[in-house]
């Protein structure tokens, strides 16, 4: 019974990290390149892009990136505290 | 037992020094060459040693690594390391289309273009955190095995293996296509001819040792690509602002050219409807295409099995994820620098080439010219009188290049950096390699996948499933030979849609594959009949929208209430459905490619390359509902979603060898 509930919890762990993620994907994917024409207004110090379009060339790439690093971190921490991880 | 294991581990231990080598042989080879053009060897031996000298280096990798076990052959026995796997996956992903054709695509539509930077990224994030690690601890070899299993039964995997040809094989013949046009652009061999000496260096790659060859060689191959993306643009930089970081110095070039682009409407050389502002968004696609083609790349991105078999080679589940991140990282070195490209190229096109007088055109310019890839005044830019004499047949006009004047061929943006940044010709040639190389990896990708899909799928899971080893793997190879036989004649008809396809592999893998996928996964009550309807629905509506836009719009328009796609600016229709339906040939279709309103017609003013965002949704729907009206999976079946949940454990299919 204990076990069946520690796997419950880390589904439950693993879909709100699913959801969390997504969220920011979303965000970064989409509803910043929504606001472009305000955020071309401002333009970054001494390098000179417009930030709309810096967000869209690099800005979220960026955020993609540092995203994937930190999934595959916090999945795993779930996992082992749950003892479904790999052994290593 | 334990020997294997020890070598196993020597020869991952020994992959660093391996490839560190390589790389380090590469760039002595770039300064051989540096030095031999010096001395004055012609540029075209040149071009000879850079491919012959690539292509031997993969043929050789292809052949030391060859196999003759099942695991092997389709998931590289999985033991690819997170980080070597994710440089693997970059070669896989980025074809000719990323290396040459996206810089391109930038300069011309600005903006707007940005929507292929943002969608072939963050479809990645997808592939970690829905699917490919799952996929990974299911243990299958191909994305049909994983339907199969999970949707019980023949049939499902029958539609994903036609889905799987359907968005790969064209995929595959662009490639095959761009390998020609390389080799024929800077070898100066006969287009035919190159598209086969380009397939004779994809099959030694794959055929032999399969996954196992294909992974070891596109790892060689992505180190070549980058270098060779990176050397011109990073050389273009230090010249022009002394920073040999081009991703940070080209915000200075966007101002400059957002200036320039005042300047030449100030001055007549542009006129406001020639000119398209760098910066300026949805001026292109309206803001529904922009998003609709970021959400249908990078779903796309999750579903194409090229790209999800790739996770099938790692060691584990963890190194899966980590592999994912890999994966990116190494692709965005490429995508963020492409950008770069698109703005020192467009720079230099509106300070140096516009505005100038006829007279004094840069000779760099007439070399394209001559392929037709460069236009002044509507004529080939082959040399200075001809520009002259172009331009003069045209009333009024001032004697200098106007903006309105210039056609560019997005693809010469890469190709010719080098040579509008005055460098040697050996950096060229080292820019052909890297493109070749591009569309070498991923043609070896997207092959293994059709040929495992056949051959495992197919004849053994379907046909024959009590064929010994050496006659499976047999079959793989033949048919490996045969698919990319088809791919390499298709391609060498050139047919005209061959680039636009690629776009449209990525919509149908979306609306056939991701519902099913992500459902299997994250939804226990989805069942079989729902897989299949779900399949059937949404990858048929997306293929109907796409074969009913591009090759029957008559009918489109007769029976289907579709309209006329709109201008993103004006909001005024691009096509007049009125007059183009009164036309004789308004109902003929396949043949005429050039019906006037192909591409033009839609619903909802949705360009048909987002097709998948009509699938997409109605795959999901249906799964939903007929799931629901059927009973719900085995009890058994639902203990293995629960296993391929966790990472801990054997597969939950296991492969008798």
């Amino acid at each position: 019974m204990q076990q069946k509930s520690s796997d419950e919890v880390h589904w439950k762990r693993t879909t709100n990290l699913m959801l969390a993620h997504l969220f920011v994907w979303f965000i970064f994917g989409y509803v910043v390149h929504m606001f472009v024409v305000p955020l071309n207004k401002i333009i970054i110090p001494v390098l000179g892009f417009p930030l709309g379009f810096y967000m869209a060339a690099q800005g979220s790439l960026i955020v993609f990136v540092v995203m994937l690093f930190l999934f595959a971190r916090q999945q795993d921490r779930i996992d082992r505290e749950h003892g479904v991880a790999e052994d290593e | 037992m334990a020997t294997q294991s020890a070598n196993t581990s020597d020869f991952i231990k020994s992959l660093g020094r391996m490839y560190g080598l390589y790389t380090g042989g590469f760039l002595a080879f770039i300064i051989l060459l540096a030095v031999l053009e010096q001395v004055g060897v012609p540029n075209k031996v040149l071009g000879y040693l850079f491919v012959f000298f690539t292509l031997a280096v993969y043929a050789i990798i292809g052949i030391a690594t060859r196999t003759a076990q099942v695991s092997e052959y389709y998931v590289a026995g999985r033991r690819v390391p997170a980080f070597y796997n994710g440089m693997a996956t970059g070669a896989d992903w980025m074809s000719a289309a990323s290396f040459v054709g996206m810089a391109g695509s930038l300069f011309l539509f600005g903006y707007d273009g940005l929507a292929w930077v943002l969608g072939w990224t963050g479809g990645f994030v997808l592939v970690s955190i829905l699917v490919g690690p799952y996929l990974r601890k299911f243990g299958a070899y191909t994305v049909p095995d994983f339907m199969s299993f999970r949707f019980g039964g023949n049939f499902t995997r029958f539609l994903a293996v036609i889905v799987l040809v359907c968005c790969s094989f064209t995929y595959v013949t662009a490639q095959v296509f761009g390998t020609g046009l390389i080799a024929s652009r800077f070898l100066g061999m006969d287009f035919t001819v190159a598209v086969y000496v380009g397939l004779a260096g994809i099959l030694v790659c794959s055929m032999l040792g399969g996954m196992r060859a294909v992974t070891w060689t596109q790892i060689a191959q992505y180190i070549v690509l980058i270098i060779a993306y990176l050397t011109p643009i990073v050389i273009l930089s230090t010249k022009k602002y002394g920073i040999p970081i081009p991703e940070l110095t080209y915000g200075l070039a966007i101002q400059d050219i957002t200036a320039r682009e005042q300047e030449m409407l100030r001055t007549g050389l542009a006129s406001a409807a020639a000119l398209k502002p760098h910066i300026e968004p949805f001026i292109n696609y309206s803001p529904l295409n922009f998003f609709g083609i970021i959400f249908c790349m990078m779903v796309g991105t999750a579903s194409l099995p090229h790209i999800l078999m790739r996770y099938f080679t790692t060691p584990s589940v963890r190194e899966a994820r980590q592999s994912v991140a890999w994966s990116l990282l190494f692709i965005f070195l490429l995508y963020f620098s492409a950008p770069a490209y698109a703005a020192f190229s467009k720079l230099e096109v509106y300070t140096n080439i516009i505005g100038r007088d006829l007279t004094s055109i840069r000779p760099w310019l007439f070399t394209w010219g001559e392929l037709g890839l460069i236009q002044i005044c509507g004529k080939n830019a082959a040399s200075l009188d001809a520009v002259v004499a172009a331009c003069k047949a045209i009333a009024g006009h001032p004697g200098v290049v106007r903006l309105q004047d210039f056609v560019i061929n997005t693809d010469v943006i890469v190709l010719s950096t080098p040579e509008i940044a005055g460098l040697p010709y050996v950096i060229s040639g080292l820019v052909a390699a890297g493109g070749l190389a591009a569309a070498l990896s991923t043609a070896d990708g997207l092959l293994l996948a059709i040929a495992n899909a056949l051959s495992h799928d197919i004849y053994y899971k379907m046909l024959d499933p009590n064929a010994p080893t050496v006659r499976r793997l047999l079959v793989a190879r033949i048919l490996l030979v045969v698919v990319a036989v088809c791919a390499a004649y298709t391609a060498s008809t050139r047919p005209s849609d061959i680039l636009a396809m690629v776009g449209w592999a990525f919509s149908l893998a979306m609306a056939g594959n991701f519902p099913a996928l992500v459902m299997g996964i994250w939804w226990k009550r989805a069942t079989s009949a729902g897989a299949v309807c779900g399949i059937v629905a949404g990858f048929g509506l997306c293929l109907f929208y796409l074969v009913t836009t591009r090759y029957f719009p008559g009918m489109g328009v007769k029976y289907f209430g579709m309209t006329s796609l709109l201008n993103p600016v004006t909001g005024a229709p691009i096509v007049d459905v009125a007059k183009a339906m009164a036309l004789p040939n308004a109902m003929e279709s396949w043949p005429t490619l050039a019906h006037p309103m192909a591409n033009k017609v839609g619903w909802f003013n949705l360009n048909n390359i987002n097709c998948g965002l009509l699938g997409m949704p109605l795959g999901f729907l249906v799964i939903y509902v007929v799931s629901l009206m059927t009973r719900a999976p085995s009890a058994e079946m639902q203990a293995y979603v629960d296993e391929i949940r966790k990472p801990r454990g054997q597969t939950v299919l296991q492969e008798k060898s």
